[in-house]
């Protein structure tokens, strides 16, 4: 039977990572691929933030296969007719360690996983890893089949939000409906200088925005779009349990999404050459399986690794940092002398110093906030009709800021008490 | 003829094997007028797949050694590895440019001399015929060249009391054939479901040496002897075929009322009797 | 064989038994042997192993053969490969002939296999055509991948020239009892070693449903669009209305849903009836190569944009589930519940 010190199941940026540290620690690391090449099979919005990749790969940036820097910041709340945004130009944004990027996961994803194996992991790919291998409570390997498994000492679990292993490892439940948002991303085809020219970007910049409001239909959810180099990422993550309840395709959704003018203006002409759709964990910190077990960690998207908190989506980053730790973790019990939970632990250790933690719980209400349905119908609507008094110059006698303000608190159907809470609500959890 | 395997001596069962576009993504070069190869999705020959099959379920059930043997450029490489990924023990590539362009009769004395070289078989399985060149002619031509019994068309294979057993699919009936070893059978297409490569065998060939190739010179093959110059048979020339032209009548409508009219003009024309 | 090539002479057609009689593609053979013959101005002979084949090799004369070789041997009662390849290449080295046919049944491709690489000579497979270019070679003509093209074959310098052909290729001559022929017995060494493989067990195959599709004048033969084994029961229903036969596309094969024995195409059979009736199938390419030369194709598809279409003589477009029952309908009010064939055909109509 092949046996390896480590092994770690999904080449995704969490996997990958895991296995470039691990492979450096002179662990002997298997990293299992269900996908025909690593990225095939993930899916994200379009943004990675760098600092995680600094910390593991300082040179990074000399090959990595990115699509543009993002150097503008742009949020849009959006009626069914009307949009307001605000947009954000800094020279300091995206500087150093903030550095953030866009990219296409088959081309990340690829590059990281060769990274690991120039490290000396070994990579398998087109190869569903379905169960753990346990004896007496204790991680002992993978399998695939009763007479097809791998030992190992350690396993990292890292893959990815339908991740069946966690189950497996006895260290969270079934996913429930509420703990999972379903997001679709359209990849539409635009020549750079286009994309460029339109979005007033240079040659190796980007933009991002996110979408708040009618962009989801008003289902709970949010929209994206991120410039690539001639392509651009566009889609949106929705709430499951919304589109169960109101009986609504994602296909629909997103099919509105799209020809919303406040969209269209920015994909106009373009064609739509990819369509994808991934389930996204959502609740953060609040579902959070256990993170480590007797000769298994848990990394990336599988243990829950995401941040949602409106104004932006993480996840990538997340995911490199989780790995990174996951490998010191298991380098940690070597050390200890074994793979039991108890030196495993380490990983929690790793995991806050590295504040993938501390972020996840300082984060840990957003995903409650952002359920509150009036953020995604109400107070769209109300920002509208406050711009519209502001922007309207007919000679019918302008208003001033504050009584617009006041006006459109009075006349929607809130108490001001709860708007007051849902003000103070979000302030806390964003 | 090599001696009876023994308890002692595992079966060693050499499965040929050819690497060819895949068959839904079958294009044809306008220019040429040949198979597009380079750049097209490639698959191991579907009857091959169900040769290498049998020679897994021999090797389940008895003590035995699987070789896959195959003759092509270093690409067909991606399918001797799938080959060992699926279980077999190793793999021999017998590629050289002298090869190129033989048609069946070198390709036949080719892969029987590189046989002889692998030496020690009991058992030779190829697929019944290629989806790309249709012939059939190999295997029973390694038949030929090595003096073997030969069961063409086989389903299953059986080892009974040191003795092959086939199950032959003839043109009026099933036939149950008996060989000493070694022969050599051919098999159906579909006559099985192949296994999936598992992850053990995907690790087996990322450890690399289960791949050797040779060249004719190691093989000893005469190059007088292969290669297109040395073919007996070559493609003059290719036509595109010139099929009857077709009155394409469609008939719609509901179907009761597409069904009278189609059935009508059936009748007149004389295609179906009244 | 690499030789002078003048020495070579004359077209052999192996003959091939069965249950008492000849093949059909043997017949067939002969007929086109003799035009081969009449071309290079050589004789045509007819080449029998078997035991007590003698009454066979009588009848096969009379099908357009001036000679017929007769091995008698009782190693050779049944079909197999290493003593009939023996027979053959002894034969061939002997007697030198110019050109060799072999009928492409299971034992046909088998034998010619294994010979072409014994005699190191040319073999081109599944032959649709022939004919004599201007250097006296035969030009063998065969579908070239995915029937589309039709490449020409060409064995330049090696003799004998060998070609295999499937049945219905051509159409058998009429059987001429009165034809006078000759019939020679050959001996050809054979060993006990020859005798290298036994025979267990054999099970003849059942005719259950009767007509095969390559005897039917129509056949009537359904793919992936008819979803679920069980409505194969609607064609055959269809087709015992039309006295024809069923058979399927490689899809509906490969989802399990019929046997491998009804499947047309490049991999199957060859066929080439009056009316091919395809219902519920696309049309790729591998699947032309079966059924192209029909009389005249009806398709019956949902898919207007079906490849199919682009061949047929007759279309609907339309769902099967309601086509073929309202044909059944129709064809049983016609006839009243009888069955409505194909209409008799005088003698030389194919």
């Amino acid at each position: 039977m092949e046996r390896f010190d480590a092994i770690v199941v999904g080449a995704g940026p969490a996997g990958s990572s895991a296995a470039l540290t691990l492979a450096r620690k002179g662990f002997s690391t298997l990293l299992v691929e269900r996908g025909r090449s690593p990225g095939v099979k993930g899916m994200f919005g379009g943004r990675i933030y760098s600092w995680a990749l600094q910390d593991l790969l300082p040179d990074w940036a000399k090959d990595c296969p990115v699509e543009r820097y993002v150097v503008r910041e742009n949020m849009v709340f959006l009626t069914e007719d009307a949009s307001l945004g605000i947009s954000f130009d800094s020279t300091k944004l995206g500087q150093g360690r903030a550095a953030s990027f866009t990219a296409v996961r088959a081309k990340f994803d690829g590059w990281l996983a060769k990274k690991a194996q120039d490290a000396g992991a070994t990579l398998v790919t087109g190869i569903r890893v379905d169960d753990l291998w346990k004896e007496d409570g204790q991680v002992r390997g993978v399998m695939v089949a009763p007479n097809d498994r791998v030992g190992a000492d350690v396993v990292v679990i890292a893959e990815g939000a339908t991740s069946i292993l966690t189950r497996a490892a006895g260290l969270k439940a079934d996913l429930e409906p509420r703990e999972v948002s379903v997001g679709v991303k359209e990849t539409i085809e635009l020549p750079a200088e286009t994309i460029q020219e339109r979005f007033g970007l240079g040659e190796k910049e980007g933009a991002a925005f996110v979408f708040a409001g009618q962009s989801s239909l008003g289902l709970r959810g949010g929209g994206f779009l991120y410039t690539n180099q001639s392509t651009i990422s566009l889609g949106l993550v929705v709430s499951s349990e919304d589109l169960s309840r109101k009986k609504v395709e994602i296909q629909e959704v997103q099919n509105r999404f799209r020809l919303h003018p406040a969209v269209q203006r920015w994909i106009r002409g373009g064609k739509v050459v990819e369509y994808s759709a991934h389930l996204v964990p959502e609740l953060g910190a609040g579902m959070m399986p256990r993170l480590w077990g007797d000769g298994v960690l848990v990394a990336g998207d599988a243990a829950g690794f995401l941040i949602n908190n409106g104004y932006t989506f993480r996840g990538v980053d997340l995911a490199i940092a989780s790995g990174i730790a996951a490998g010191e973790a298991a380098n940690a019990a070597r050390t200890a002398g074994s793979m039991r939970a108890a030196n495993l632990a380490a990983y929690d250790r790793f995991l806050r110093a590295s504040n993938v933690l501390t972020d996840l719980e300082r984060f840990r209400r957003a995903p409650l906030f952002m359920k509150n349905e009036r953020l995604f119908d109400l107070y769209p609507r109300m920002l509208m009709e406050i711009a519209e008094r502001l922007y309207t110059v007919d000679g019918s006698g302008q208003q001033r800021l504050v009584d617009a303000v006041l006006e459109q608190a009075a006349s929607a159907d809130v108490p001001k008490l709860k708007m007051l809470l849902d003000l103070l609500q979000g302030a806390r959890s964003m | 003829m090599s001696p009876p395997p023994s308890a002692m001596r595992p079966m060693r069962i050499i499965v040929c094997i050819k690497q060819v576009p895949k068959a839904q993504e079958l294009q044809v070069d306008p220019v040429t007028q040949t198979l597009k190869r380079v750049g097209v999705p490639s698959e191991i020959n579907p009857p091959d797949a169900n040769a290498l099959e049998i020679a897994l379920t021999l090797k389940d059930r008895h003590a035995a050694e699987v070789v896959v043997l195959s003759m092509g450029p270093t690409s067909f490489d991606e399918s001797l590895e799938r080959a060992v990924a699926m279980g077999a023990d190793r793999s021999v590539l017998l590629t050289d440019r002298i090869l190129g362009g033989s048609d069946t009769v070198p390709t036949a004395y080719a892969l029987s001399e590189t046989i002889q070289k692998i030496g020690g078989y009991d058992l030779i399985l190829t697929g019944e015929e290629t989806t790309d060149a249709s012939t059939g002619h190999v295997g029973p031509g390694i038949a030929g060249h090595l003096d073997l019994p030969q069961i063409t068309y086989v389903s299953e294979v059986q080892i009974v009391d040191g003795k092959v057993r086939a199950r032959r699919t003839a043109e009026d009936g099933t036939e149950w054939w008996q060989t000493d070893m070694p022969s050599l059978c051919t098999v159906n297409f579909g006559c099985n479901k192949p296994r999936s490569p598992t992850l053990t065998g995907k690790i087996r060939v990322k450890r690399g040496g289960v791949i050797v190739h040779w060249s004719c010179a190691d093989v000893g093959i005469d190059p007088k002897k292969v290669g297109l110059l040395n073919s007996p048979t070559i493609v003059a020339k290719v036509d595109t075929i010139r099929l009857p032209p077709r009155a394409g009548r469609m008939f719609s409508g509901d179907a009761k009322e597409s069904v009278r009219a189609l059935l009508d003009a059936l009748i007149r024309d004389g295609v179906v009797a009244p | 064989m690499l030789e002078d090539k003048s020495h070579f002479r004359g077209v052999w057609v192996f003959l091939e038994g069965r249950a008492g009689g000849l093949r059909d593609v043997s017949t067939q053979l002969i007929g086109e042997g003799r035009r081969l013959a009449d071309l290079r101005g050589t004789p045509l002979t007819g080449i029998l192993p078997g035991h007590g084949v003698d009454p066979l090799a009588e009848r096969a004369i009379g099908y357009g053969l001036d000679r017929v070789i007769v091995v008698d041997d009782p190693m050779l009662e049944i079909y197999r490969s290493r003593p009939y390849a023996q027979v053959m290449a002894q034969l061939i080295r002997r007697q030198k002939p110019e050109i060799v046919l072999f009928g492409a049944s299971k034992n046909g491709r088998d034998l010619g296999g294994r010979l072409h690489a014994i005699l190191e000579t040319g073999l081109a497979a599944d032959c649709v055509k022939f004919d004599i270019d201007a250097e006296g070679n035969l030009d063998m003509i065969r579908p070239s991948f995915g029937g589309k093209s039709l490449a020409h074959i060409l064995c330049k310098k090696h003799r004998p020239q060998m070609a295999s052909v499937r049945r219905n290729v051509f159409v058998a001559p009429p059987h001429n009892p009165d034809r006078r022929g000759e019939i020679v017995h050959e001996q050809v060494e054979l060993s006990e070693q020859d005798l290298d493989a036994k025979l267990l067990e054999f099970d003849e195959f059942t005719k259950e449903g009767g007509l095969r599709p390559e005897e039917a004048d129509i056949v009537v033969s359904g793919g992936f669009g008819l979803g679920d084994p069980k409505n194969f029961q609607l064609l055959q229903d269809l087709a015992d209305r039309l006295g024809g036969a069923i058979a399927a596309s490689r899809k509906a094969v490969d989802s399990g849903w019929v046997p491998k024995t009804l499947q047309v195409g490049q991999t199957g059979m060859t066929v080439r009836p009056k009316l091919y009736i395809a219902v519920g199938i696309s049309g790729a390419v591998q699947h032309l190569a079966g059924m192209q030369e029909s009389d005249k194709i009806l398709v019956i598809n949902i898919d207007p944009k079906a490849p199919l279409f682009e061949i047929a003589d007759y279309g609907i477009v339309g769902d099967l589930f309601e086509v073929l029952p309202e044909m059944i309908r129709q064809l049983d009010a016609l006839k009243g519940g009888g069955v409505a064939g194909p209409p008799a055909l005088p003698a030389e109509a194919r």
